[in-house]
């Protein structure tokens, strides 16, 4: 599990059913979909039914996570190939979605920082979001120069996908932005930079 | 160890404005504005009465952009220890108190969409300023106000005044009761729910809203307790070893402060947690009255909030 670093490092304390919401939006990618497998099998009867799956099911195209959420029958269960029209689906239903409803998501770390910064748009609450990680450490990054995010970022030091310099990963988080802080690593000796090694994989 | 800082005030006004509740409006002395204060803010007023002082908090009812006056409103309690007494009988216009800066440990949460607010009796008194604010900036909101009859609810007829679609006012004496449930069960995402009021109003405002799938980070609650009186007994100091007896209407934060002891604390209502302290030893029961330990900590009873918590007799010894 994730350890808190700094402060900003946000943690993760794992999926855990609220029996009393009267609605569920469950966000999962495929190595999280394992997390709500998990959950499932202690939820009590209606539970499923009145639970909403999105799928991201990613570039392995996901069958085989498919194939185990589709036999807990679901209210409802659609899958997405990529991350941002998972999101895109998601904006439409808690525009639309009353208090009551909780919402879940497992995955990597971008798909959960995806969903919270949606969710805060709709006013929710970011600690009423249960999340769990699970899958790889990759992690979006925000090049705190340019301004640009970098995605799936498994180096430490990161060239920037936008403007070219090269950062060192920070574990400072933006919420709003769902991104970790990428900093010039060579500002004081413009070419010294250090080997990249796999931090986040 | 005090966190807050008092200045003095002018009372400049004061109005009956239902039974045993009063309206006090207070003015700063020396010309200088008072602190802009959030909604759900609170004052704590020192009172003076001979060797006697009472330190309460009241929540500020104005509107918070109103620097040139605070209002409070002061309910008088049957079985007062002296300071609703002393506000109701001794208090005049033109009389001075002591008031510490705005705390406000009851905040609306700025980032939710709509607001619902729940009040009993005298528990209106921090939504007043809520309203104030909503209003100002065209935000969502419901207030909903309990009062047991037209002669004990305070400020009803400026609330119906306010001609405000979402204020709903309802009388026990006519069997209104407010209908929680069907006003929680279709709420847009992103409503924070909002209770003061007596113990039993809001035991009743978290689990219905817990019952309605409301996560609890979605629902707030503001409960001052008065210091409930007691047997008295003996508070030993563990550092310098002086014994203080607490009397039966005292806290322990009072004795200590009667004793010239600087203790801390902030809400003095045991809710905000700033004045627990560390137990050294405890020869008796310990009675918890606090909303900040947890069930588990008060079970373990290593730690006291002196301002509202007591023993029932005996020997408390303290780690100050």
């Amino acid at each position: 599990m994730i350890q808190p670093s700094i402060k900003s490092r946000p943690v993760y304390p794992g999926l855990k059913a609220d029996r009393f919401a009267k609605s569920n939006i469950v966000i999962l990618d495929t190595d999280g979909s394992d997390a709500f497998l998990d959950m499932a099998r202690s939820v009590a009867g209606d539970f499923l039914h009145k639970t909403t799956v999105l799928l991201v099911k990613g570039p392995s195209n996901g069958r085989d996570a498919a194939e185990r959420l589709n036999a807990l029958n679901p209210g409802n269960l659609w899958f997405f190939p990529t991350l941002e029209t998972m999101i895109a689906r998601l904006d439409g239903v808690l525009s639309i979605s009353r208090m009551g409803t909780r919402i879940y998501v497992a995955g990597s770390e971008p798909l959960i920082g995806s969903v919270i910064k949606t969710a805060l748009h709709h006013g929710v609450v970011h600690d009423s979001i249960i999340a769990e990680h699970r899958g790889s450490l990759r992690r979006r990054v925000q090049c705190v120069h340019c301004k640009g995010c970098t995605e799936n970022v498994t180096t430490n030091p990161v060239r920037c996908a936008h403007c070219g310099l090269t950062l060192l990963v920070r574990d400072h988080y933006s919420r709003r932005l769902g991104a970790f802080q990428g900093v010039c690593i060579d500002a004081e000796v413009p070419g010294e930079i250090p080997e990249a090694k796999v931090e986040f994989s | 160890m005090t966190t807050t800082t008092s200045r003095r005030v002018r009372v400049d006004a004061l109005e009956r404005v239902a039974n045993n509740i009063k309206r006090f409006e207070f003015v700063p002395i020396d010309g200088q504005p008072l602190p802009f204060f959030s909604p759900g803010s609170h004052v704590i007023v020192t009172m003076r009465e001979g060797d006697r002082i009472w330190r309460n908090p009241y929540s500020l009812m104005g509107s918070p952009y109103d620097t040139d006056r605070y209002q409070i409103s002061v309910l008088r309690v049957e079985d007062s220890r002296g300071g609703s007494s002393f506000m109701h009988e001794s208090v005049e216009a033109g009389a001075m108190l002591e008031i510490s800066e705005p705390v406000n440990l009851f905040p609306v949460v700025r980032t939710g969409h709509k607001h619902i607010l729940i009040a009993g009796g005298i528990g209106i008194t921090p939504f007043m300023a809520m309203v104030a604010q909503f209003k100002r900036d065209n935000t969502a909101f419901e207030l909903h106000y309990a009062v047991r009859s037209a002669d004990e609810g305070a400020y009803l007829d400026r609330l119906r005044a306010a001609d405000i679609p979402g204020i709903h006012i309802y009388r026990s004496d006519r069997e209104q009761r407010i209908p929680l449930a069907t006003i929680i069960e279709n709420q847009r995402l992103g409503t924070h729910l909002y209770v003061c009021g007596p113990q039993r109003m809001i035991d009743w405002t978290l689990q219905t809203a817990r019952e309605e799938g409301w996560p609890d980070e979605n629902v707030h609650y503001e409960h001052f307790n008065a210091p409930p009186p007691g047997k008295s007994f003996l508070v030993k100091l563990a550092k310098s070893g002086r014994e203080i007896r607490v009397g039966e209407h005292q806290s322990i934060l009072e004795a200590l402060e009667q004793a010239g002891v600087d203790a801390p604390y902030l809400c003095r209502g045991g809710a905000c947690g700033q004045c627990v302290t560390a137990i050294v030893d405890a020869h008796g029961k310990i009675l918890h009255n606090d909303h900040y330990l947890t069930d588990e900590e008060k079970c373990r009873g290593e730690r006291i909030a002196t301002c509202v918590s007591r023993m029932d007799g005996g020997l408390l010894t303290l780690d100050l």
